[in-house]
């Protein structure tokens, strides 16, 4: 955790696949309730900040 | 006879029956026991006080420093044996000057060396902890420790060699009032100033617009999950730290004197932080328009007297200190150049 660059987007969580597109992984998540344990299960394994773009879609971010 | 102390005379008749050598060897048995009993006890004296009342200088110092440093018990120790040092560099400068032995008196550029090695080792642990810590106490505030630390050290051997210029030459009571006159100036000068000196801190609220969390009006953070945004709204504190003018403002725009001011909230209150709970993290973002600097902390003590008293409490680091209201006359010549 302590060598890891920061500031790096590790995963994308969309309700809406025609949102996204890129380079990091994207989960799609049927629905919003499923979307919120979806990003809290990914943060506890990657030690990051989940945001929310307020698009329906989930970031998880290391700081 | 007559090259002989009068006191030596004095003794009886038969010195002057003796041989030259005899009298020879008196005379320097004499002198080297009037040295022992004159010269050395004066000078061991001075410099005893000194150093006493250096390594009392470096003790009381280290009290202070209890706020801003953990105080490690090997710390302490390393900390008391070098200031027993320094404080003995300063006490040996006077007899080395009164002999007078100027040579001698070149030891001292060796403490300054000395010194700033003590600096490189508080720095060194202090970033090699830092790498832990999570909450980071900032490289500001490690600098700002280090640099402390040496200067204090400064502090103790003018403390020493204060003290014995005065054993020197006003004897025992002149040595206890400078070594009270000096250590009442070490504790003064380095006391230092605090936030609460140039801030007001007042409670602030914690709302969320959307995903992003606010203190009353400056947003801090986006947090993406409803769960978090609950237990933050729950347990979360804050406060606004309020500049008193614009020196002030200046001082709480340097980011390491806010980590440092989140790192001393950090410590005073607990944090809920874990490596896997980055959403904790005690943040202080600035108000870009008013200068205002808001604090947040999700505290292990949910106690916001406690947490106005923490940032009131964090030291003004040196290397935040700005003062542009008092640039006038500097500002003045260049603008004449210029103009």
């Amino acid at each position: 955790m302590f060598n890891a660059t920061t500031g790096t987007i590790l995963a994308v969580i969309t309700l809406n696949m025609e949102e996204v597109s890129g380079g990091a992984p994207i989960f799609f998540a049927g629905d919003e309730e499923k979307q919120e344990k979806m990003a809290r299960y990914l943060s506890k394994m990657l030690d990051a900040t989940v945001h929310d773009l307020e698009n329906g879609t989930l970031v998880i971010v290391r700081h | 006879m007559a090259a002989l102390p009068p006191i030596f005379a004095l003794q009886s008749g038969y010195v002057t029956l003796r041989t030259d050598k005899s009298r020879i060897l008196g005379f320097v048995i004499f002198q080297g026991v009037r040295g022992l009993s004159h010269y050395y006890p004066d000078y061991l004296a001075v410099i005893l006080i000194g150093v006493l009342a250096g390594t009392a200088a470096r003790i009381i110092l280290l009290r202070i420093d209890y706020r801003q440093y953990p105080g490690y018990p090997h710390g302490y120790l390393t900390h008391t044996a070098l200031g027993l040092i320094a404080s003995a560099l300063g006490a040996v400068a006077v007899p080395a000057l009164l002999k007078p032995d100027f040579v001698a008196v070149t030891f001292l550029t060796l403490a300054a060396q000395q010194f700033r090695e003590i600096r490189n080792m508080e720095r060194q642990t202090l970033e090699s902890l830092e790498k832990t810590e999570l909450v980071k106490r900032g490289l500001d505030y490690i600098e700002g420790i280090a640099r402390t630390f040496e200067a204090r050290n400064y502090l103790v051997m003018g403390t020493s060699l204060i003290t014995a210029l005065a054993a020197q030459f006003g004897g025992v009571p002149a040595a206890v009032f400078a070594a009270f006159l000096m250590l009442y100036a070490s504790y003064y000068f380095m006391s230092g100033e605090i936030i609460g000196d140039i801030c007001d801190v007042v409670p602030a609220r914690l709302s969320f617009d959307g995903s992003i969390l606010k203190i009353d009006e400056i947003g801090l953070i986006n947090i993406g999950l409803k769960s978090m945004r609950d237990k933050i709204l729950q347990d979360g504190l804050a406060v606004m730290i309020k500049p008193k003018n614009s020196n002030a403002r200046a001082t709480i725009h340097d980011i390491g004197q806010r980590t440092a001011i989140a790192f001393t909230a950090a410590v005073f209150l607990g944090t809920k932080k874990d490596v896997d709970l980055p959403e904790f993290t005690p943040l202080a973002r600035k108000n870009p328009d008013t200068g205002e600097v808001g604090l947040y902390i999700v505290p292990v003590h949910k106690d916001i007297e406690k947490l106005i008293a923490a940032v009131k409490l964090t030291p003004v680091l040196e290397s935040a200190r700005s003062k542009p209201l008092n640039a006038g006359p500097s500002i003045k010549s260049v603008e004449d150049k210029v103009m």
